[in-house]
């Protein structure tokens, strides 16, 4: 029954989609919290930029970012992340880019979501210890922010997950790319997408169930 | 400036510094714009050429923008219309005292929420061309709506159920007391107050919707919006980056009068509604937290209706700041 | 009372809705309504100048689509009662398979691995693979010298296997989900070549934005056999798509098709095929 399954680097597609969704995540989690910061800073531009950027990319598709990466950046403008010649690597590194881009918009959101569970007191607290901004956000709003978004983090993370098959439109060779090769080569269809939606499964659903788990461990108590 | 309680009232060096600030960042923002802009256009990409079909004609849009939006719109609407009672149905179904209800929906909805849209869709095309006499000219259309409402059933699911988690123990128990059966309970006292705290999760999962319908369109031949790049860049003479931009610009547009059209329509719910002010703001992820532990004490529980970090102190809950919304792509 | 409202407010958005779905199904109805009687579905390819190409007026163009359309005649079709899809590569078999469409003209070859799965009539053109490259590139004299170039294709397709596997290993590859892309790529130099069949190829580089910009290099690196494809076992209709090709060629429709789309692409064409006559 899964005789078909010869030739094919199963294990090696999904590995592909786990350094996507890794890289892309620590990415994603980086430049969402600079994003989250800007929004709530004191620079006007800075959180004008910021709602800007949060608007404008969660609402194109993730398939037109992606493309533009490829057809922009790569294509017209040359730029290869340093991947010098190897068409694999810089198509790996743009789309690693445009999902961490993509992502820091729900993150930037989640965290806003999350600095407003902090009770008001924990901010005028710090700020009458003489912090700075960047120090109130730094050492007392955002630890406990972070704490309590760990949930909807992890939302997206599975999100994430799941739109690294979006990588196939520029041929990063992951688990729908191949999933794609399969399906036209071999007629097993149900089968075949049966198997690839078990392998996301065993990615996802862990992730949820760890991150749960987390989410409880460093709730704070209130 | 609204004064936030994140950072003090400036004085004169901090008014500086900002100014310092957005100097620096509008200087970088100008110098990554002007170098898009001239190696665009050493590139030939900012040719009249390239973008003039888009804006002295009506036919790119009449023969391929249009029929596609109008495909995507609609897909996304069928979705939504079943996606909702049944995320509605999933959702109280997990809260329900009933294991044989709770356990059979739980395990529904993460199995749905755990695979990637894609696969959900490519699927139910498969099964219903084997399995069904559906019309070989809408089955895309079923496949792609299919595929929505599992997934977006899923989320929304969790969103009925955080909403319904948001409102006090308090509704509940009153409800109890005046001899109100679980059901009557439900519909007359949970629901409805829970609606207007799932108004922004359900909207951003809406925007989903739409942004999803693009998938069957890249391995269904399901014409929507996104595949219109392909006749048109072709006809075109390969336009790729105009074309490209002018669909983001459209679902931008759709998708930011959607929102502002949800932001207006929460207002008036809110308006005059003593409610508990409680948002889905973190969509799926509250209800997961909640169904692990006790049902949450009100106070344990986020409460944006307090003092609020990033709203301006003494505004109205609902006007200045909309309460973020987080949305699972 | 809150609860009527949302009521309200959705009910004003799903009235919005249908009356935009309403539109939409009444456009369809206009665009194919033309004379009553029985419809023809057939697949095409919408978005390859010179073989089958929706245009910006609503129509579609091209070579497969005249072939089409005088084989939809014969089999007692006017065009007005021909409805066109669009079959994707990877789509065709699955297309024919489930009778979504009564048969295809849209690039398709015929080989072994897809007479498996559906039969074919003709063939009606053939075709070599070839590649695209710039206008001033004369790095590439032959199919050899594209190992250390950067080549571009649709993902799923065979000309791209075949140049990675056969004929020029070491040379990276670049898959997209159309041509279009490709040019993009190759007009800015990130790519060196596109490669594909060269009647797509000549549709593209013909076109009114690209004069001058490219050209085929001319390798005739596989024989393509055009091919309709049909449902496997369907001998009547296989017959008849037969004979009304056969009458294409020899009432002169053919050779007038050739022109018209060929034509200005400056391609070209091999000879009619002979019907049956697979060049291996």
């Amino acid at each position: 029954m899964f005789d078909f399954l010869e030739g094919y680097d199963l294990l090696g597609a999904f590995w592909v989609t786990v350094k996507l969704t890794v890289y892309s995540a620590l990415g994603s989690l980086l430049w969402g919290t600079l994003l989250a910061g800007m929004r709530v800073g004191p620079v006007p531009l800075m959180r004008g930029f910021g709602t800007a950027y949060v608007n404008i990319v969660r609402n194109i598709p993730l398939t037109v970012i992606i493309v533009f990466s490829s057809l922009g950046l790569f294509q017209t403008l040359q730029v290869t992340l340093g991947g010098g010649d190897d068409f694999e690597v810089i198509n790996f590194r743009l789309a690693v880019l445009s999902l961490a881009l993509y992502t820091a918009a729900f993150v930037c959101e989640a965290l806003r979501s999350g600095i407003n569970t902090v009770p008001t007191g924990q901010a005028e607290a710090a700020r009458a210890l003489g912090l700075s901004f960047t120090q109130v956000l730094r050492l007392v709003i955002l630890p406990q922010a972070f704490r309590s978004v760990v949930n909807p983090l992890a939302n997206v993370l599975i999100a994430l997950t799941k739109n690294t098959t979006v990588a196939a439109a520029i041929g990063v060779a992951e688990a729908a790319f191949l999933m794609k090769d399969m399906i036209e080569a071999e007629a097993q269809l149900i089968l075949i997408s049966a198997i690839f939606a078990f392998g996301f499964i065993c990615l996802t659903l862990p992730t949820g169930l760890l991150l749960g788990w987390v989410s409880k461990k460093v709730a704070v108590k209130r | 400036m609204t004064a936030s309680v994140l950072f003090d009232a400036q004085g004169p060096r901090a008014k500086r510094r900002n100014v310092l600030y957005t100097v620096v960042f509008l200087a970088a923002l100008a110098a990554v714009v002007w170098w898009l802009y001239v190696s665009l256009d050493e590139k030939h990409q900012l040719d009249w050429v390239k973008w003039e079909p888009f804006f002295t004609s009506f036919q790119p849009w009449e023969t391929y923008l249009w029929p596609g939006l109008l495909n995507t719109l609609k897909a996304a609407f069928f979705a939504l219309l079943i996606a909702l009672p049944l995320g509605a149905l999933f959702g109280i179904g997990r809260l329900s005292d009933h294991r044989a209800v709770r356990v059979p929906s739980g395990i529904l909805v993460e199995f749905f929420r755990a695979i990637p849209v894609l696969i959900l869709m490519i699927t139910a095309n498969a099964a219903y061309s084997e399995f069904t006499d559906i019309a070989s000219d809408v089955r895309p259309l079923y496949a792609v709506v299919t595929g929505l409402v599992l997934y977006n059933a899923s989320v929304l699911a969790e969103i009925v159920r955080a909403g319904i988690l948001s409102l006090p123990q308090g509704q509940t128990d009153a409800a109890k007391a005046i001899g109100m059966r679980k059901g009557q309970t439900m519909r007359y006292v949970l629901l409805p107050q829970s609606v207007t705290a799932m108004l922004p999760a359900i909207v951003s999962q809406i925007v989903v919707i739409l942004k999803d319908t693009a998938l069957g369109g890249a391995i269904l031949t399901f014409p929507e919006l996104l595949a219109s790049v392909r006749p048109m860049s072709a006809n075109y003479g390969a336009n790729t980056i105009a074309c490209f931009t002018i669909i983001a610009l459209v679902y931008i547009a759709v998708n930011f009068a959607l929102t502002s059209f949800a932001s207006w329509l929460e207002a008036r719910l809110r308006r005059g509604k003593k409610s508990t002010g409680a948002v889905v703001g973190t969509a799926p992820g509250a209800a997961s937290k909640s169904s692990r532990l006790p049902r949450p004490s009100p106070r344990a529980r986020p409460t944006p209706d307090g003092p609020s970090m990033i709203r301006p102190r003494g505004a109205p809950a609902h006007l200045p700041c909309p309460p973020p919304r987080v949305s699972v792509t | 009372m809150q609860l009527r409202k949302v009521t309200a407010a959705s009910a004003a958005v799903l009235a919005l809705a249908l009356t935009a779905t309403a539109c939409g199904s009444g456009d369809k109805e206009g665009e194919s309504g033309s004379g009553g009687g029985e419809k023809i579905t057939i697949g095409i390819k919408i978005d390859q100048p010179g073989l089958g190409l929706k245009t910006p007026d609503g129509k579609f163009t091209g070579f497969d689509v005249d072939v089409a359309t005088y084989v939809a005649k014969e089999l007692g079709f006017d065009a007005g009662n021909i409805n066109f899809v669009e079959t994707k590569s990877a789509d065709r078999e699955t297309a024919i398979e489930r009778g979504d469409v009564k048969f295809i003209a849209a690039t398709y070859s015929i080989n072994d691995e897809r007479l498996q799965k559906v039969d074919f009539a003709g063939p009606y053109l053939l075709a070599h693979q070839d590649v695209l490259v710039r206008a001033d590139d004369d790095s590439i004299k032959s199919p050899q010298d594209l190992n250390d170039k950067k080549l571009c294709s649709v993902t799923g397709s065979t000309s791209a296997k075949n140049v990675k596997e056969k004929l020029a290993p070491k040379a990276q590859l670049q898959n997209y989900g159309g041509y279009s892309e490709c040019l993009t790529g190759l007009e800015n130099k990130a790519i060196d070549a596109l490669t594909t069949d060269d009647s797509i190829l000549a549709g593209y580089a013909a076109q009114d934005a690209h004069k001058g910009k490219f050209k085929l290099a001319g390798f005739k690196m596989t024989n393509e056999n055009y091919g309709i494809g049909l449902k496997k076992g369907d001998a009547d209709l296989k017959k008849k798509i037969d004979a009304a090709l056969t009458k294409m060629v020899s009432d002169g429709a053919w050779d007038k098709a050739v022109t018209d789309n060929f034509g200005p692409a400056n391609y070209k064409n091999e000879p009619a095929p002979k019907i049956g006559n697979i060049v291996k």
